[in-house]
């Protein structure tokens, strides 16, 4: 059948294989969670304070990428990306480079992501009562401190929701870069069952990695949205 | 930009539409079928179905779509062959082929994401309407058929055209399991023909279209369904 006990001895003998794609697959997606946050803020706080033409190209940003799959955005852009780093430097008479696959992949996921959390974060920052963005101003705080002591603490609790969901289909998407060939946990596993032929035992073991990251992470952004909801009424 | 090589690619790119389409749409019709009795039994099954349901749910969610069509594509696809009956059926064109398999996983996604959504929605549907029909002494059977269903439906049906698009995005993934449908179909014209971003700037360009389509298409329904506000 599927399992054996030939399966586990294959598993055992492929661990440091998967175990590495695991930790890849990790490292990617929190990179590009982070980058893809940091585009989001930038282009929320835009969307919000932006001039037209800024909110414009936001929009366009925004509904192209939500709107496309993300396997062929990955490949546009994988290429798309390299090519024009490449062309640039040729351009200033430098020589092409081999662009780092982890590099690509991590700009590649988070300028896809950027988009989501853009929508994620405009919609929170838009949820905080104006009464206490008023007030921030009257007491004649900076932008800045309003952002970190008002804004930012007021739109948590409204954002971990989105964010949580963003950080699942991050990790989840981040085996789309297989297809651009880098080896992260789905390359790895793909690999490791051509090579064996188990393909059950591998693409199950996969399976199970990456439920484990997703369970993890459920109950880390639930712990995060109880400590950011401190002091808020009680939900229902 | 050379688009030369469009009118001689033209039959291969409008086959890749149809198969895209036709994914989508057995991936919706068998995916929500099943996606009823998954929310239903979270809500008022047996335990163990519950637990059966709920477990199904997220295996699906927690864990991305291309695993899961490789184990079904890679594991199925090298486990039927070697038994005998399957191999002398009349179903075995169907099951050597990868557009079966990409079928399968998206019905199974599917129904996984959108059995969540149904037992939300049977769950909102008001305490009262319920114990109404029960009132008026109509069997279990027909108050599922002929207020709980069709109210959880009306409560889903806002979400369904976001869900409808998600699902469309994920059907380029059939493209690794040798199913030339639209994006499959831009990386068979990138191969011969060595150009790039001509052919995935068109591909491009017809989600765009289909996702606009399918967003009208949602809009019209929802202008059927008789609403009080």
């Amino acid at each position: 059948m599927f399992f054996a006990a030939s399966s586990l001895e294959l598993l055992a003998t492929w661990k440091g294989t998967l175990l590495n794609g695991a930790l890849s697959t990790l490292q990617i997606s929190f990179l590009a969670y982070v980058f893809g946050l940091l585009l989001g803020l930038a282009g929320a706080m835009g969307k919000i304070a932006g001039g037209k033409y800024l909110k414009g190209l936001l929009d366009v940003y925004t509904t192209v990428i939500r709107s496309l799959p993300e396997l062929l955005l990955i490949v546009m852009l994988y290429y798309l990306g390299t090519d024009t780093l490449n062309r640039m430097l040729q351009g200033l008479g430098y020589e092409a480079i081999r662009i780092n696959g982890f590099i690509a992949a991590v700009v590649v996921l988070g300028f896809v992501m950027g988009a989501y959390a853009t929508e994620v974060l405009r919609g929170a920052i838009q949820a905080i009562p104006v009464g206490q963005v008023e007030a921030a101003k009257a007491y004649g705080m900076s932008p800045f401190l309003r952002f970190r002591r008002i804004i930012l603490p007021a739109m948590l609790p409204y954002a971990i929701p989105g964010m949580s969901n963003l950080w699942l289909n991050t990790t989840k998407d981040s085996a789309l870069v297989a297809v651009v060939g880098y080896s992260e946990l789905a390359l790895a596993t793909k690999q490791a069952a051509g090579g064996t032929k188990a393909y059950f035992t591998f693409f199950c073991a996969a399976a199970l990695i990456y439920l484990i990251i997703s369970l993890v992470s459920l109950r880390l952004f639930g712990t995060l949205e109880t400590y950011v909801r401190r002091g808020q009424p009680k939900l229902g | 930009m050379d688009f030369s090589w469009f009118p001689q690619y033209l039959p291969m790119i409008l086959e890749g539409i149809w198969l895209t389409i036709l994914l989508l749409v057995i991936s919706l019709s068998f995916g929500f079928a099943l996606a009823v009795p998954i929310g239903l039994v979270q809500v008022t099954g047996p335990r163990w179905l519950k637990w059966l349901a709920a477990g199904f749910c997220t295996v699906i969610r927690g864990t991305p779509l291309l695993i899961q069509l490789w184990l079904l594509y890679y594991g199925l696809g090298s486990f039927f062959p070697q038994i005998p009956w399957i191999r002398d059926s009349f179903l075995w064109p169907v099951l050597r082929e990868g557009f079966f398999y990409a079928a399968l996983a998206f019905t199974l996604s599917f129904a996984g994401y959108e059995g969540a959504v149904m037992k939300g929605a049977f769950l909102s549907v008001p305490k009262g309407e319920l114990e109404a029909a029960r009132a008026f002494g109509m069997s279990p059977w027909t108050v599922l058929r002929r207020i709980w269903l069709p109210r959880a439906f009306r409560i889903v049906l806002p979400t369904l055209g976001g869900e409808t698009i998600l699902q469309l995005k994920a059907t380029p993934l059939a493209a690794t399991v040798t199913v030339i449908e639209l994006y499959g179909a831009s990386y068979q014209v990138r191969q011969d023909t060595y150009r790039v971003y001509e052919p995935l700037l068109m591909v491009a360009a017809i989600y765009l279209a289909l996702t606009y389509l399918i967003t009208r298409a949602f809009a019209y329904i929802e202008r059927q369904v008789p609403q009080r506000r």
